[in-house]
């Protein structure tokens, strides 16, 4: 067992955890932030992505040692006061998401696309930024539109 | 309509619990002293078991339980249970063999379930069980659908001779051997539909809790029907009596059928909870997912259409085999029987139709329901077929389905094949998507495409659906152990407020929304106001849950009929109030009126006089909280066009879907937002089938895409943006004019995107998945 320390959705935070556990296992188990999900065991779904100082980052591929000193987003730490993000609020008007399993991992990944690539970010590269992202239910098509919508939003 | 009412695109209830990352999943749950259940699976897809050796698991770390087929036997849980009959051509019901949750001498699949460790942490689970022993003998593993009945293979049970669950014709053989021989034309085709894993997002899971105090259990489930695990778990497992089971189903992370059925996992998770009186968690990881969900399609097929001189179909007839797996799913014997040769007449009027059914057993998971669930299979089989026959004929494709379709004065239609479709127009949905797809300037483009070294290609699918499952007498006739009604309660509080309490269960179609919409637009009480209640059996009355596309057709019309028992009881009582008489009360946007006055007063007033009735009708009974059930007379049958254009490129193989455009009739639309999303969803579910996904076993039965390395899940770079449009005509047995959306694409989209292939490379057929190099082939034979 060791001791980890790190920064999440703004508040410090420590615990015990083995070698062995993961970023994804200490947010959801040791600290109960249950909103980032794991969808698959290959790093392939993008349910859990998380921003690792300001970068999203897949929370199944790290280590919770490897995120000591780190501060780190969740989808618990984007609305400020009940108002959602202009991303969450966007995935929302654009009825981007259904089941909602996904849409943690969607958020993550969208705000970090629209940080790389401005609020101009066309659609051809939504899509390919997104690979990493499996969703099941939209069928991506208003995801898109979301992403879209919430980069001029950011931008503004 | 109201603000928020039938026909607004009201956004979503749910949607900030889920953006905000507070969503509730069963694996979300952490209960106090829970403990961690993992699995031991077999490694082979075939194998008898000589001995389970636990006594170094029980040893490990942490470990509370390790726990057999015997343990599980000796207390006299399970067998998992088929729950609907198929009479086999012999007469006897089809072969059900024994499904133990756990193994009891026997694997027979990669996946299937040996043992379960207990442990305090997952890891220790896990660790614990590596050393459960197992000693297997190997036996040959039968994989392949097509050759899975021959003689030669291994018998899997003893019960299944030849591996045969059941042989079930249907028709007239000799009516349609008759109408072939004397026909113009015959046009044939050989296909399979690949087999598929469901594959939603989040993976199934399951925490039971145990009180010992009130002996009751209680399973929190992702399932898409709480109260039809409830029933079988008790009344067919022996898992506990009705009344000391509680099923809860919270979020639930999607579910497109696959989450229907009762598990091996949930039975036991139910059992080891009380065993070892501790609460227990089980979550799939992923490729457990792969391994023992149940997978969908898997069907090899013959059919052949009997054609006229002017391209009239005259008699069709299906040969098919379908892969059912190592057991039989929940309701796998319905899929391919039922689901499947009861929608071969598609939109056109074949007057004869002749099917057989041949379903077997092989080494790999179990095969049960998938989005659409046997009407994909057919769809997919008719709609690539009618191609055929506009080539043989030398017809348009739009052409030779405008001759066919059963023409808008004959509804209700009786087809051959049982169902009665009672509306459609099914020129008017062709003839909206063509204009949508540009279909008449489509060799202009294909002109430019080939001047660039690509081959465009157009192809169309006009698709039927049976949905809205269903009315109780017809499944009760065909086999089906339950009635599938649906039932709702609609209860005001007395502060005004609504709770509806629904037997049907969301994962996703957003019911928390549309729900609210149905009950704003007919009691005036404001959105907000209105909450949905589903996914626990101690909280709704009763349900059958979500699949076959039948929430709001079924399950809307329940609370539109507790909606209506309110109204006249809130006439009574605002009568009373008002000093007036029954017959003289109005009642519109929440207001009772008595007729021509302006004396009113409001539905929350009226629920709060019957909550404190100091001053109310004599002998009328106090509350204002209603249920209803609603059995459906018919199914409900959404059709459509669907027209996909795509780009092959055949240096590559690489096919690019251009456009792609569907124009759907689901009768009235509640919310479009919502209705557009599950069209979106259901394309790119079928684009997926088409172009992407194919689940393999290799000949030994290992399972060679278990993972999403290796089984091609469609990304938003593989799919484009849709054109969506509709063409509704109005459903005369449903009170709501309703009839289901949430399986049209997944059915419409596969024969559209084959077809638009074979179109661009000029060849009769290509088996999906349609994978660059599956098409590269077809291209260089095309060319060659």
């Amino acid at each position: 067992m060791l001791t980890v320390s790190l920064n999440v959705n703004g508040e410090s935070v420590s615990g015990e955890v083995e070698d062995r556990t993961l970023l994804v296992e200490f947010l959801r188990e040791n600290l109960r932030l249950t909103g980032t999900h794991v969808g698959c065991d290959t790093s392939q779904c993008g349910a859990c992505v998380v921003h690792v100082d300001g970068f999203s980052v897949k929370s199944c591929t790290l280590l919770a040692a490897q995120a000591d000193g780190t501060d780190v987003t969740t989808i618990e730490g984007l609305a400020e006061n009940g108002e959602l993000h202009p991303m969450q609020q966007a995935f929302k008007d654009n009825h981007g998401l259904q089941c909602g399993f996904c849409t943690p991992g969607m958020v993550m990944s969208a705000i970090d696309i629209v940080k790389r690539n401005g609020s101009g970010v066309d659609e051809a590269t939504v899509r390919k930024e997104l690979e990493g992202n499996i969703c099941r239910c939209t069928g991506y098509h208003n995801i898109v539109n979301a992403v879209q919508a919430g980069a001029k939003k950011m931008g503004n | 309509m109201t603000e928020n009412g039938i026909g607004a695109s009201v956004r979503r209830k749910e949607d900030y619990r889920f953006l905000t990352g507070k969503g509730s999943y069963t694996d979300d749950l952490n209960l106090a002293g829970q403990t961690h259940a993992y699995f031991v699976r077999s490694p082979h897809a075939h194998a008898s078991i000589n001995s389970i050796e636990v006594s170094a698991a029980l040893a490990s770390d942490g470990v509370v339980a390790v726990l057999t087929g015997d343990d599980l036997a000796a207390d006299g849980i399970g067998p998992l249970i088929c729950g609907v009959n198929v009479t086999s051509d012999d007469g006897e019901s089809h072969r059900a063999p024994p499904h133990p949750a756990l193994a009891l001498g026997k694997v027979n699949y990669v996946g299937d379930h040996v043992a379960v460790v207990i442990a305090e942490t997952i890891a220790q689970a896990k660790d614990a069980a590596e050393k459960v022993e197992v000693d297997y003998g190997l036996l040959p593993a039968v994989t392949d659908t097509a050759t899975a009945a021959n003689d030669d293979q291994q018998q899997i049970h003893d019960v299944a001779p030849n591996n045969v669950c059941f042989n079930w014709p249907f028709g007239d053989k000799a009516v349609s051997d008759a109408a072939f021989k004397s026909a113009y034309k015959v046009s044939s085709i050989d296909l399979l539909n690949n087999r598929m894993v469901t594959n939603p997002m989040e993976p199934r899971a399951a925490v039971g809790e145990y009180n010992s105090g009130t002996e009751e259990i209680t399973l929190h489930l992702t399932t898409q029907n709480p109260h039809v695990h409830r029933l079988v778990l008790s009344a067919f497992n022996q898992l506990a009596p009705e009344h000391k089971l509680r099923v809860v189903g919270p979020d639930v992370g999607g579910g497109f059928g696959v989450k229907i059925f009762v598990y091996a996992e949930e039975l036991v998770v139910g059992w080891a909870c009380r065993k070892v009186n501790r609460p227990v968690k089980w979550t799939a990881d992923r490729t457990e997912a792969f391994l023992a969900d149940a997978h969908g399609r898997d069907h090899v097929a013959h059919a052949e259409m009997a054609l006229d001189e002017n391209g009239k179909f005259l008699a069709m007839r299906v040969n098919t085999t379908a892969n059912l797996g190592a057991y039989l799913s929940t309701f796998a014997t319905m899929v391919p029987s039922y689901l499947y040769a009861f929608l071969l007449a598609g939109q056109y009027s074949t007057p004869i139709i002749y099917s057989e059914v041949k379903a077997v057993f092989t080494n790999t998971a179990p095969v049960d329901a998938a989005r659409g669930a046997g009407r994909p299979e057919a769809t997919y089989l008719l709609e690539r077929l009618v191609d055929v026959c506009a080539e043989d004929m030398e017809l348009d494709p739009a052409e030779i389905r405008r001759r066919n379709f059963i023409p808008v004065d004959a509804f209700p239609y009786q087809t051959p094949v049982v169902q009665c479709y009672d509306s459609g127009d099914y020129n008017a949905a062709l003839n909206k998507a063509l204009v949508l797809a540009d279909y008449g300037t489509f060799s202009d483009r294909a002109k430019e495409a080939e001047s660039r070294g690509k081959r465009r290609g157009i192809g169309l699918s006009s698709y039927v659906e049976a949905c809205g499952i269903a009315p109780s007498a017809a499944v009760g006739q065909l086999g089906a152990g339950v009635g599938l009604w649906e039932s709702a309660q609609v209860r005001f509080n007395p502060t005004g407020n609504v709770q509806v309490f629904t037997g049907t269960h969301s994962h996703g179609q957003g019911h928390e929304t549309t729900f609210a919409q149905l009950v704003t637009e007919q009691l005036g009480v404001p959105i907000e106001n209105i909450e949905i209640i589903h996914g626990d059996t101690a909280k709704t009355q009763f349900g059958m849950g979500t699949y076959g596309s039948r929430s709001l057709a079924v399950g809307g019309v329940a609370i539109a009929k507790a909606c209506d028992k309110l109204i006249e009881k809130g006439k009574k009582i605002a009568a009373h109030a008002l000093e007036a008489a029954e017959g003289d009360i109005e009642f519109s946007d929440g207001n009772f009126q008595v007729a021509g006055t302006d004396k009113a007063m409001n539905i929350a007033e009226v629920a709060f006089t019957a909550y404190v009735p100091h001053s109310y009708p004599e002998g009328l009974e106090p509350g204002f909280d209603e249920n209803a059930f609603f059995d459906p007379m018919n199914f409900s049958f959404p059709a459509g066009t669907h027209v996909c254009e795509v780009e092959v490129d055949p240096e590559t193989g690489v096919v690019e879907i251009i456009k792609y455009s569907a124009v759907d009739d689901f009768g009235k639309l509640i919310n479009p937002m919502i209705v557009e999303g599950q069209v979106h969803g259901g394309i790119v579910h079928g684009v997926g089938q088409a172009l992407l996904e194919g689940c393999q076993y290799d000949s030994d039965g290992q399972l060679i895409t278990a993972s999403y390395m290796d089984y091609a899940m469609p990304r938003a770079d593989n799919v484009p943006s849709f054109d969506v449009d509709y063409a509704p005509t109005n459903p005369p047995h449903n009170p709501l004019g309703v009839k289901g959306c949430g399986e049209a694409g997944a059915i419409g989209a596969p024969p559209a995107v084959i077809n638009a292939i074979t179109n661009a490379l000029g060849i009769k057929h290509i088996d999906m998945p349609a994978t660059p190099e599956n098409v590269w082939r077809a291209a260089q034979t095309a060319t060659s």
